[in-house]
């Protein structure tokens, strides 16, 4: 199966895969770099786990522009069926076409002497408004036409129904479609896929069993730090340290929501953005909102900023 | 189970091993599951640890559970593979202080000639650790000591161990050494002796091992199995928490079932707009049809708790399971009654279920209830709360040391509500008899059924939340 891999594959080690993505601007730890590098090698799509926010989208977007391929996204919601999908046919311009086309028919058909001779007339010209042309390919489709592949991520699949899960399968193990009036579709190039999940329910044991799975957690102190300092070029090192280590502690609270990496990156941003060098307790009070999204959340981190912001100064080694 | 693996490369003995261990720690390793991962090893091959564990994680572990399941199951299984390994670094200090005439002893042990038990005997006299450990892996693993299931069976496998390794030739040697009278044969029967029971304890230490390692799972899934149909009110405080657990594990399995509005098809009302969409294709002829569908409505309960003596235990579980489903259910409110009725709601939202019903027993549990009284009290202060859509379930033994049952009460909740679910702990023989009312109460119910483990439970609430609409 292995034979079928784009020529350009830069995928030939873990490593590889570590360092590619990190061009991307996407610092992956150890066990993201290896399913990559698997779902490669196997075939097969990877179902990502993992609380809001810690770069489960940015995954795919930045494995697409590491390699150079499109990335085609489908948001999943609850109602969303294989005409959103899939495909659909182009009805207004098989309309347009059926009355464009209407005088020809007469001088196709126009010297049949009975029904039964016009009928086959017709029929040589086969489903000539269902084919191809006239398909609206929609995302799956699309990425299993892509000429060089591409990389399909299906976002959210937990909001959509369990229906939709299963019409997935097909796409998943073989990398095919079936659209009855044209037949089976396969894929040029199989995409690399990867699905993105909330767990808000839990996905059926067949969808599991065909996918890695794979699930990301909030990052450690030393990968946060490296993650943050890509993704805000400008940020000073000791700022940055107390920045991480304040969230690191805000996150052991027990809060309605803790705040994610993609929070730890906004609040960097506001930080360099005010020309802040070092965590004031006054300074976090005003931009806690930036990190916290629930008011309860605000309210009770907020008796405790002070003993925060000094653990924070402290284990950056900026000097009270 | 040793037949799925046709076709994968020679790598996969010891994956297939792992396999069973990960079973027994309980992940279900199906056999395509099986095939992936040896195809991923392939890949990724056997040299570096970290990598393997993070590459069989991500095809055998799906849940965050299981990761952790998976994690200690790999832990344990390499970890034992290494100890083979480190029982051959053991062996040069032993040499050293055993303080054993190993070259006299051996070389006497080839002298004797014996069969079976020889190999045995000039191992143990030779204290090479090493090559012990690997006969009893080898003997190990001709004994099947992979399908152990029960600690019961750890004596049986670690004879049919010892007998694979030849023991019994060794037994049978050692007693004609001792029938020889020759003080030297006596000497080595004596040591030969420290050494066998050396080994008997070693080869126990290793079927226990095993048993954590494969059947670990099993022995826990038995226990729970035990404990979901056991009565509640029999239930040990040990098992307490246990049982907390699977309350909440039920409930979670529940929630994720219906925690999300649910539709129904109404059959003969056509969507006519989503048929014309669907049909688009077809020029707008329809050949499919598409129905109006109808929201299910997640089910409001208010849910009256005996909370007298024997149906204490009983009304506990109801409300954690009930609590534990909160997501599932639209509104729930409770009334815990045994003299009189009171509303609980508030304080079992506001505290852990646990703590929550120990608060309200203390205040009004363990009396002698007065049915008819509890019903009037109800009727008082929360009847205008009743509409059609919300189900009452009434959970008691019926038991009102006759007092007047005040059916007439629930003859009116009944009309008012959507439907009436009687539990009752009590097995259906002893309805009726004795101060027991369940029979006058029974017409006025929509289900009335005997509720006292937990499995009983779950079926009552999953009829609860399937009949939603």
């Amino acid at each position: 199966m292995n034979d079928v891999l784009p020529a350009h594959t830069p995928l030939e080690s873990i490593e590889a895969v570590d360092k590619g993505l990190g061009e991307a601007g996407y610092i992956a730890s150890r066990q993201i770099s290896t399913a990559i590098f698997l779902a490669h090698h196997l075939q097969k799509p990877i179902l990502v786990e993992g609380p809001a926010g810690v770069g489960k989208t940015e995954l795919a977007k930045s494995v697409a522009t590491w390699m150079k391929l499109p990335l085609i996204r489908m948001q999943c919601y609850e109602g969303l069926d294989e005409s959103k999908a899939l495909y659909e046919w182009k009805y207004g311009k098989q309309l347009l076409y059926t009355q464009i086309l209407k005088d020809k028919i007469n001088s196709v058909i126009g010297e049949a002497d009975n029904l039964a001779v016009a009928l086959n007339k017709l029929h040589d010209f086969g489903d000539v408004f269902f084919s191809h042309q006239f398909l609206e390919p929609r995302p799956l489709l699309r990425a299993l036409e892509q000429p060089g592949g591409a990389v399909l991520l299906i976002d959210e699949i937990d909001k959509s129904d369990q229906e939709f899960e299963a019409f997935l399968l097909e796409i998943l193990s073989d990398y095919q479609v079936t659209i009855p009036e044209l037949g089976t579709i396969g894929a040029t190039v199989p995409p690399i896929v990867l699905l993105t999940s909330n767990s808000t329910r839990d996905l059926g044991d067949a969808l599991k069993r065909r996918c890695l799975h794979l699930h990301i957690g909030f990052p450690d102190e030393k990968l946060e730090a490296r993650i943050i300092a890509s993704r805000v070029p400008g940020i000073d090192g000791r700022l940055l340290k107390q920045l991480v280590s304040f969230v690191q502690q805000l996150r052991a609270l027990d809060l309605k929501k803790v705040p994610s990496v993609s929070e730890t990156i906004d609040w960097a941003r506001v930080m360099v953005l005010l020309h802040a060098s070092v965590l004031e307790v006054d300074l976090v009070r005003d931009t806690l909102n930036v990190l916290l999204k629930f008011e309860a959340d605000v309210e009770a981190a907020s008796k405790q900023i002070a003993g925060l912001t000094h653990k924070a100064r402290q284990d950056a080694g900026v000097p009270a | 189970m040793s037949g799925f693996v046709a076709g994968v490369p020679s790598s996969s003995e010891p994956l297939r091993r792992f396999f069973q261990v990960a079973r027994g720690a309980g992940l279900r390793v199906s056999a395509a599951e099986g095939i992936d991962a040896a195809r991923a090893v392939d890949v990724v091959g056997f040299e570096d640890r970290t990598l393997l564990k993070d590459t069989l994680g991500l095809i055998l572990a799906k849940t965050p559970e299981e990761k952790e399941l998976y994690d200690e199951a790999f832990e344990l299984y390499f970890k034992r593979d290494e100890f083979a390994g480190g029982g051959a670094a053991d062996d040069d200090e032993d040499h050293a202080d055993g303080g054993m005439p190993q070259r006299g002893a051996q070389a006497a042990g080839d002298g004797m000639g014996g069969s079976g038990g020889q190999s045995l005997g000039s191992l143990l006299e030779g204290d090479d650790r090493a090559a012990l450990a690997a006969e009893m892996e080898k003997a190990a693993r001709e004994a099947g000591v992979e399908n152990i299931r029960y600690f019961t069976q750890k004596n049986l496998y670690a004879r049919r161990i010892l007998d694979r390794m030849g023991l019994r030739g060794l037994e049978r040697d050692m007693e004609a050494m001792r029938q020889t009278g020759a003080p030297e044969n006596i000497g080595r029967a004596q040591v030969l002796e420290g050494k066998v029971e050396q080994l008997r304890d070693a080869v126990r230490d290793f079927v226990e091992r095993s048993l954590l390692l494969y059947a670990k799972g099993e022995t826990e899934k038995f226990r729970e199995e035990l404990l979901k149909s056991t009565r509640l009110s029999n239930v040990e405080r040990r098992d307490l928490d246990r049982m907390r657990i699977l309350v909440r594990q039920m409930a979670k399995k529940l929630a994720a079932r219906y925690a999300k509005t649910r539709r129904r098809r109404l059959r003969g009302q056509l969507d006519t707009r989503r048929t014309l969409r669907r049909n688009m294709g077809w020029g707008g002829i329809p050949f499919i049809t598409v129905w109006k569908q109808k929201r299910i409505e997640k089910p409001r309960v208010m849910v009256l708790c005996d909370v007298s003596g024997s149906v204490a235990a009983m009304s506990g579980f109801l409300l954690m399971f009930l609590y534990a489903l909160n997501e599932a259910l639209s509104d729930i409110r409770s009334y815990a009654f045994a003299g009189s009725l009171i509303e609980v709601s508030e304080i079992l939202e506001k505290e852990p279920v646990e703590q929550a019903i120990s608060k309200i027993m203390s205040t009004i549990g363990y009396g002698s209830s007065n049915y008819g009284n509890s019903f009037a009290d109800f009727e008082d202060g929360w009847m205008q709360f009743v509409n059609n859509k919300t189900t009452v379930i009434i959970l008691g033994d019926g038991r009102g040391n006759r007092t007047d049952p005040r059916t007439d009460v629930v003859g009116r909740l009944s009309q008012r509500c959507k439907r009436i679910i009687w539990l009752n702990p009590e097995y259906r023989s002893a309805w009726g008899t004795g101060d027991s009312d369940m029979y006058r109460y029974a017409p006025f119910c929509n289900l009335v059924t005997v509720c006292n483990t937990l499995r009983h439970l779950e079926r009552v609430i999953t009829d609860v939340l399937e009949d939603a609409a």
